[in-house]
């Protein structure tokens, strides 16, 4: 009899660990998974609350204020939302259709050993510090740019005001470069993402296609393109999303010229890179709130476009784009 | 029925000549595509290795910072400075984030993993900039620079990474590990850290190497924090700590061509750390994942 009682006293024992274990962790992962959810709202709160004083002093109006003037004591947002539109429409118009076909090469076109280096090449793209691409964009990119390109666009595509050069622009540093470089993070985003989601089309259905005797371009337009249409979406709203946040490479080659103009080579400066570039002038407490307010409004953009891929994702079962 | 007959030519016509030509140009359009994106690649390594390899020498590796308008000097304090904040970052990031993995795919239940796993999906989308200015604004805003505070910033861009890569391969484990364990009476936390996570734990390494390579390389949570420093190495993560991000920066927009050298030469080490890190990081990835089955 005592030797039962024995083990069972033991088994108790135990289970009184076990379930002690239990408990504990999961409270510890509980616990760190609420500080995540916590460390969203945290920084939120954090930067509203130091953009107060610009916020009460400017309102809404510091959307469309142009001037950017300490002694004046009057800031606007309006050049750098400007320059963010600007160089993430140039970033996402070539990145798009780049990023979209490479990933069809890798997933459709390229034989295996093929498939294997250029995507793991194409990965390492993006795994390039963006302040060593920043360093090539000023050193290198922006006096090709300026040598090379600008002339020929001018003359070629002056007549749109975007490529019309302004006498002294030389387009080294400017909306345009940053643009470029943008686009050159987005790529492997879009393409990593997209090839995940052409792999997943059902082979059956592609089959199908060829069968019906659709040449292989009929087949991607008809069936891979038109089946993934939610995912390609989300796959360009985050690789957006990578280049509406990039402060350092753009700080790097846009000059940080703070106007609207119409030309593509002239300064600029995106709400990212303003925050950068001023940070360390910052002298009275307004200037530094308006600098927290550009970085609210950075994070609403930000959030917002985060949010509406997550919800795209989820709502259609995007594979590869979480 | 003129169509059925068989002596029909089946050569193409117009019609079906220009599907065929349709179809080569969108074939070769995406070969160019590629190619497009791995000649980039190629002129900036290119382009960071020449002008990098002729700056780079052992006296500039392991010198102090130059006197400001004199040639000479190296970067051993940035070396240090970005070893030691990494190394701080990796510590606070990887068990926080091992521990949401596990919460996310061993015990939350449906209604509470959706809220916590759009937090994590969202952090991941976290420009670094604002995380920057979060830290700024809480630690540093008033009081003095400080390594521990970049390193809080660098935890945060690799947190969300970390649990990523550690919620995939939890997720890898074969279900029948978890089961067994189970049928054998085991509870669930010896299960989770005696069978799952020692099984994960290599996948969970390769994570954890490209988050650091990835926070290796980032500037911006560290430029407002810890962006003034000496010329000296410094130990104390209670100082601004010199790094290389931060000087690559800030040697890029000198108008100084000695300066520019050194910023290729220091970008040539970030580069070379970066790339091999995450290199063997996917290597590593590509066997563990093919050994656990997928």
């Amino acid at each position: 009899m005592s030797t039962v009682t024995a083990t069972q006293e033991l088994e108790g024992r135990g289970r009184l660990r076990d379930r002690l274990g239990d408990r504990l962790l999961y409270l510890l992962t509980f616990l760190a998974s609420l500080a995540a959810v916590g460390l969203i709202v945290l920084i939120a709160w954090e930067i509203v609350r130091s953009a107060h004083l610009a916020l009460s002093k400017f309102g809404v109006s510091f959307l469309w204020g142009t001037t950017w003037d300490v002694n004046k004591a009057t800031f606007g947002a309006a050049p750098a939302l400007y320059g963010t539109a600007v160089t993430c429409t140039i970033a996402m118009i070539i990145a798009a259709p780049l990023g979209i076909a490479i990933a069809l090469f890798l997933s459709e076109l390229a034989p295996q050993g093929v498939r294997v280096i250029v995507g793991s090449l194409v990965e390492t793209l993006a795994a390039v510090p963006s302040v060593v691409l920043g360093l090539w964009g000023i050193l290198v990119l922006g006096p090709l740019v300026a040598d090379h390109g600008v002339h020929w666009m001018d003359r070629w595509l002056g007549f749109i005001p975007f490529f019309n050069a302004a006498t002294g622009e030389n387009g080294a540093s400017s909306l345009f470069v940053a643009g470029l470089i943008l686009a050159i993070m987005v790529v492997p985003i879009v393409a990593s993402i997209c090839r995940e989601l052409f792999l997943s089309v059902p082979p059956e259905l592609e089959e199908a296609a060829l069968a019906l005797g659709a040449t292989r371009w009929e087949m991607v337009r008809g069936v891979i393109l038109s089946s993934s249409k939610p995912g390609i979406a989300a796959a360009l709203i985050l690789g957006l999303g990578r280049a509406l946040g990039e402060a350092i490479a753009v700080a790097q080659v846009i000059g940080a010229g703070y106007f609207i103009h119409w030309s593509l080579f002239g300064v600029g400066d995106t709400l990212a890179s303003r925050i950068v570039s001023q940070y360390q002038g910052a002298t009275t407490n307004l200037q530094v709130a308006s600098l927290f307010y550009l970085a609210a409004i950075l994070l609403v953009i930000g959030l917002v476009t985060n949010l509406i891929a997550q919800v795209i994702v989820r709502r259609f079962h995007v594979q590869g784009a979480r | 029925m003129a169509a059925l007959e068989p002596a029909l030519s089946l050569q193409g016509d117009a019609r079906v000549r220009r599907r065929k030509i349709a179809n080569r140009v969108a074939e070769a359009i995406a070969t160019i595509a590629a190619l497009a994106a791995v000649a980039v690649l190629a002129a900036v390594v290119f382009a960071v290795a020449k002008r990098g390899a002729s700056e780079l020498s052992w006296t500039f590796l392991t010198s102090d910072l130059p006197v400001p308008f004199a040639p000479g000097g190296g970067i051993a304090p940035l070396i240090v400075g970005s070893a030691i904040l990494v190394g701080i970052a990796t510590a606070i990031s990887l068990p926080i984030g091992v521990c949401i993995a596990i919460f996310l795919e061993e015990y939350a239940s449906p209604w509470l993993r959706s809220p916590i796993q759009l937090a994590v999906d969202l952090m991941t989308g976290l420009p670094s900039v604002i995380i920057a200015v979060f830290i700024f604004s809480l630690l540093v805003y008033g009081h003095a620079q400080n390594g521990l505070a970049g390193s809080l910033g660098l935890a945060i861009v690799m947190l969300p990474l970390i649990t990523r890569s550690t919620q995939e391969v939890l997720r890898l484990v074969p279900s029948a590990q978890r089961e067994g364990a189970f049928a054998l009476g085991a509870s669930r936390w010896r299960t989770v850290v005696g069978i799952i996570l020692p099984s994960a734990a290599g996948g969970i390494l390769t994570g954890t190497v490209l988050a650091i390579a990835r926070a290796a390389g980032e500037t911006a949570p560290l430029l407002f924090v810890t962006g003034i420093f000496g010329r000296f190495i410094v130990w104390d993560p209670l100082h601004a700590m010199p790094n290389m991000p931060v000087q690559i920066f800030i040697w890029s927009e000198s108008p100084d061509p000695e300066d520019h050298r050194r910023a290729w030469a220091t970008a040539l080490v970030l580069l070379v750390f970066v790339l091999v890190a995450s290199l063997v990081a996917r290597i590593a990835l590509l066997s563990s994942r093919r050994k656990l089955g997928r």
